[in-house]
């Protein structure tokens, strides 16, 4: 258990509510209730998820940090407990921490949740006020998840017209259920008026810290991000946690990409019947001009190999979007890591090696789809953006999305059939610039244009060979075509400068290590950081490592991937590349870096 | 061993379709295959079919997974683009590659060991979504370019060069694709061009997936006696129950029919096929009775060969997913995308 602020100060807009359900009751909405009215009311939030691999009746938890300072990582710890899962309630007692609170329906006295003598328990009867109010099994399982809402509005100190407000909106077109809803909140609401000293010192006071933000997902993030880019096939096989992105893209085109008279649609999506499948038809759609991806997870990007080093080798865009989940095997579904980082940066037989994009939040996954598509046609090469399921389904506060309407689609280098029957004569695989970047052309162009697709040995002019010098000369361009993407590829960004200690770290870890940071530079240790956000790594993280004697490497897998990749693909020293790992599964807290830093530098500070 | 360009002579005297091209302009690269293997013949159908129809060659795409018959996409249409993709999984490029334009004529090569062992799941869900492509299965009971294991479509006692005979249950494309709802089934013998042409011709026609299982010997491992794959076998042992005939788009039909004995289809693209009822008790637009038909033929060890069924009324992949008529490839980006404007309203649902 995480230390604690030992001191019962009024926690104003900096606490963690959690809510422990049972799957598929409809909780979850119950919930957003909760986030999406704190959030209005101008505090910062983050909402975790944390669920089974189920569909119905197993525990599930969301997580609602409030954090004035708006902090992006979880807390590690919890100020208020509603327990409405009675199988769960001898742990979720356990998990408040002291001075804490914890709610629970009394409709069953439970003496085992009064044991805890440092927090304080409020018992409310919701099921027995559910059968009083409400008529039927279905509206009183699912009132009673909106009565505890009302419940914890008067305890936190919400507001009930925002309250208000959020349900006419989600129920805009069946204003009945907005009246019965906002019933059941006032039940709970004033149950607690009634019965309880409220509010708690630990509530939410009004701020103006979420003006131009939105609450979203990273899949949500992502989807929108391949609107934007242009993209117009997508295939994939169902896998958590990567569908909800395919049915954000579908919903989104839906709307913004059907003929509204003919209903006639710029999209394609193909439910393929496997990954080898889906990444077949992404290729496919590329190589034939069409701007495709696929979503998917680890179990995906394994089956996926074969046909990756194909698409390196015969060098045809692909954008794939694996957003990682906890391996080996099926491992756990539900849980995040960042475990797939080698098998993607060297996905498929022989000598491959991919780019890589590491979004660290929803923010980056929108900007990172749109430039995926763009380096994967620019380099004519698989990308790979790295999401993990904490930035792919957690719901996470960041600013608003920005577009430039002058943005046009890097199409690379494509011949129009203009340009191709001006050559004498077309060749697929030259290095006219010298950037190890060849030319091709789109099928159905001209017959000047045409040239045979292998992932059999070819020579610079896209004919088949067995001769070595010629497959040898087409190897040594693709190791060229590699060292521009170094120069393409978003760069690592740094915070501070000059520090003899430093962390390096990826994608969803920036949350935890920026509040790290704080709390070690507070305690007066002199610390930058450098997040890393593309692969190939470019100049400045080379620089980065040679300039700092002592790095941490933080990162959310066991076999420290991030740090094996630095040291295969920089000049960095093994030595002083030290890890700092987390990989339960669960999105990682600030604490345990922390705590991993003063342990490895020996310094007894408390942060 | 490098590429191997076939030498173009001008040969004024060769005749010329509706574009000027002659038929050597549908040609690819020269063979690497074996003398005598039945997929050159194949090969050269094509070339013929092509050059009849008229296509323009850049508007043809040829897709293929790997084997010896993979390799032929590199043998005919120099003039279309070519994806020699990895062994069994042509048909999903193949759906990538119509998804992105759906204009262009899709011909897939594959060969019984790509497409009814480590294929068949792609093969079979490129029939159900009824992908618009002419899917060419080279089948010679082996696998050809990794010398001579049975493959999936060997019979139940046909034999080895080494005499083993096969045990295992052979797949047949022709069941496979009727069971799985093709709008488009044929077989034909690489050594019968007059059959096969006008198959594949009547296959770019169709618009949905038309599959044609061509028997084509592997003169190097499986044409021997005691197999069923072998040239002689198969002359011995196919029949047709009724013969195609493609007639192009405003072509008058010159032949005169027999009333009751013909079934007109006509295609897509305006053209016909007249379908001449060799076995009068034939429905070659009934899927139950041809699967039955070719099940009975089966088990007297004969092969039905022709157009085996088609129905020409199913919507394709593109017609389920109402795809614009417009290529994707070539929707403008101005389209796609919803701009700065729509983003403000998109991200209010967010907040
Ligand atoms: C993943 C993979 N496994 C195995 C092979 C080896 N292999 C190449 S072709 C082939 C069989 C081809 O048989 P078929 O499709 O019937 O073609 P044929 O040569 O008979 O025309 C095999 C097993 C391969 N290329 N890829
Ligand atoms: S091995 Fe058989 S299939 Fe392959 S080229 Fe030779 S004859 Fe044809
Ligand atoms: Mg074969």
């Amino acid at each position: 258990m995480p230390e604690r602020h030992q001191n019962a100060a009024p926690r104003l807009n900096d606490f963690t509510v959690k809510f422990a359900n049972v799957n598929g009751s409809g909780s979850a909405s119950a919930n957003a209730l909760v986030m999406k009215a704190i959030f209005r009311m101008g505090v910062p939030v983050v909402g975790k998820n944390f669920f089974p691999s189920n569909i119905q009746g197993l525990p599930t938890w969301y997580e609602i940090r409030v954090t004035r300072e708006g902090w992006r990582a979880r807390a590690g710890h919890v100020d208020v407990m509603v327990a409405m899962n009675a199988e769960t309630y001898a742990r979720d007692v356990r998990e408040v921490a002291p001075g804490g609170c914890l709610l629970y329906d009394s409709t069953w006295p439970r003496s085992s949740l009064l044991a805890r003598e440092d927090i304080r328990t409020f018992g409310v009867p919701f099921a027995e006020l559910c059968n009083q109010h409400f008529e039927g099994a279905r509206a009183r399982t699912l009132m009673k998840n909106i009565m505890y809402a009302g419940t914890l509005a008067a305890l936190i100190d919400l507001d009930l017209e925002v309250i208000r407000g959020l349900l006419a909106e989600t129920f805009a077109k069946k204003p009945a259920l907005v009246d019965s809803n906002m019933k059941a909140i006032e039940i709970g609401y004033r149950h607690a008026k009634e019965h309880f000293d409220c509010p708690l010192p630990t509530r939410i006071e009004r701020m103006d810290a979420t003006r131009g933000h939105v609450i979203i997902d990273g899949n949500t993030a992502a989807a929108l991000g391949c609107v934007y880019a242009g993209a117009t096939v997508g295939a994939w096989y169902p896998i958590t946690p990567s569908t909800s992105l395919m049915d954000a893209f579908r919903s989104f085109c839906a709307r913004h990409r059907t003929d509204p008279q003919t209903g006639r649609r710029d999209y394609v999506v193909v439910q393929a019947e496997d990954e080898l499948a889906a990444i077949g038809v992404v290729i496919g759609a590329m190589w034939n001009g069409a701007r495709a991806f696929t979503p998917t997870s680890g179990p995906g990007i394994s089956l996926m190999q074969e046909f990756i080093g194909l698409a390196y080798y015969s060098e045809v865009p692909a954008v794939i979007f694996d957003v990682q989940r906890v391996g080996p095997s099926t491992g756990m579904p539900t849980r995040t890591q960042q475990c797939d980082l080698l098998s993607c940066a060297y996905a498929s037989h022989g000598d491959t090696r991919h780019v890589l994009l590491f979004p660290d939040s929803p923010e980056e996954c929108f900007t990172m789809a749109v430039q995926a598509f763009d380096l994967a046609e620019r380099l004519q090469t698989p990308v790979f953006v790295l999401l993990d399921l904490d930035i792919g389904m957690n719901d996470w506060m960041v600013p608003d999305f920005r577009w430039d309407d002058g943005y046009r689609p890097d199409r690379g280098k494509v011949l129009s059939r203009e340009q191709v029957e001006a050559l004498p004569k077309f060749q697929r695989y030259m290095d006219p610039d010298g950037d190890g970047i060849p030319y091709r052309t789109l099928p159905g162009v001209s017959p000047k244009a045409s040239y045979f697709t292998r992932g059999s040995g070819h020579n610079k002019y896209g004919t088949y060979t067995e001769d070595s010098a010629e497959y040898q000369e087409v190897l040594d361009r693709l190791a060229r075509k590699f060292e521009t993407a170094k120069k393409l590829v978003p760069p690592a960004v740094a915070d501070g400068r000059g520090s003899a200690v430093a962390i390096v770290s990826i994608g969803s870890c920036d949350g935890p290590v920026r509040e790290a940071l704080a709390q070690l530079r507070r305690s007066g240790l002199a610390i930058d950081y450098l997040r890393v956000r593309g692969f190939p790594f470019g100049a400045e993280v080379e620089e980065f490592l040679a300039s700092h004697p002592t790095v941490f490497v933080v990162e959310q897998n066991r076999d420290a991937q991030l740090r094996a990749l630095l040291t295969l693909e920089t000049g960095a020293d093994k030595q002083k590349l030290r890890s700092i790992l987390h990989y339960d599964g669960l999105p990682m807290a600030a604490a345990c870096i922390v705590e991993g830093v003063n342990r490895a530098l020996d310094r007894g500070v408390a942060a | 061993m490098s590429y191997i360009a076939k030498p173009k002579v001008a040969n004024p005297g060769l005749p010329r379709n509706e574009l000027g091209l002659n038929r050597r302009d549908y040609e690819g690269g020269m063979s690497t295959l074996c003398a005598g293997c039945g997929h050159d013949s194949v090969t050269a159908a094509i070339v013929q079919a092509c050059f009849e129809l008229a296509l323009p060659p850049q508007s043809v795409v040829k897709l293929s997974g790997i084997g010896c018959s993979s390799k032929t996409t590199a043998y005919f249409v120099a003039g279309g683009h070519g994806f020699n993709s990895v062994h069994g999984r042509m048909p999903s490029v193949a759906t990538g590659a119509n998804a992105a334009n759906r204009h262009l004529r899709y011909i897939g090569v594959s060969g019984d060991g790509d497409s009814l062992s480590i294929g068949v799941g792609q093969l079979a869900h490129a029939i159900r979504r009824n992908l618009d492509i002419v899917y060419i299965l080279e089948n010679n009971g082996v696998y050809g370019l990794t010398k001579g294991q049975f493959s999936a479509s060997a019979d139940v006692g046909s034999k080895s060069k080494k005499g083993v005979a096969n045990e295992d249950q052979p797949i047949d494309p022709v069941l496979l694709a009727l069971a799985l709802g093709a709008s488009f089934v044929a077989r034909s013998f690489s050594g019968d061009k007059e059959q096969l042409v006008p198959l594949i011709k009547a296959g770019l026609a169709h618009r949905g997936f038309a599959m044609i299982d061509v028997l084509s010997p592997c003169v190097t491992f499986n044409d021997h006696e005691g197999s069923t794959k072998s040239y002689a076998y198969v002359r011995e042992h196919s029949e047709a129950p009724v013969a195609a005939d493609y007639i192009a788009p405003r072509q008058e039909i010159r032949v005169q029919y027999r009333p009751g004995e013909t079934v007109q289809v006509p295609m897509h693209d305006g053209s016909q096929v007249v379908l001449r009822k060799l076995d009068p008790g034939y429905e070659p637009t009934d899927r139950a009775r041809a699967a039955a038909y070719v099940q009975e033929r089966a088990l007297r060890n004969e092969y039905v060969t022709g157009l085996i069924f088609v129905d020409e009324t199913r919507g394709d992949f593109h017609d389920r997913q109402s795809t614009s008529e417009q290529a994707l490839n070539a929707v403008s980006y101005e389209r796609l995308c919803p701009g700065e404007g729509r983003l403000a309203k998109i991200l209010q649902a967010f907040r």
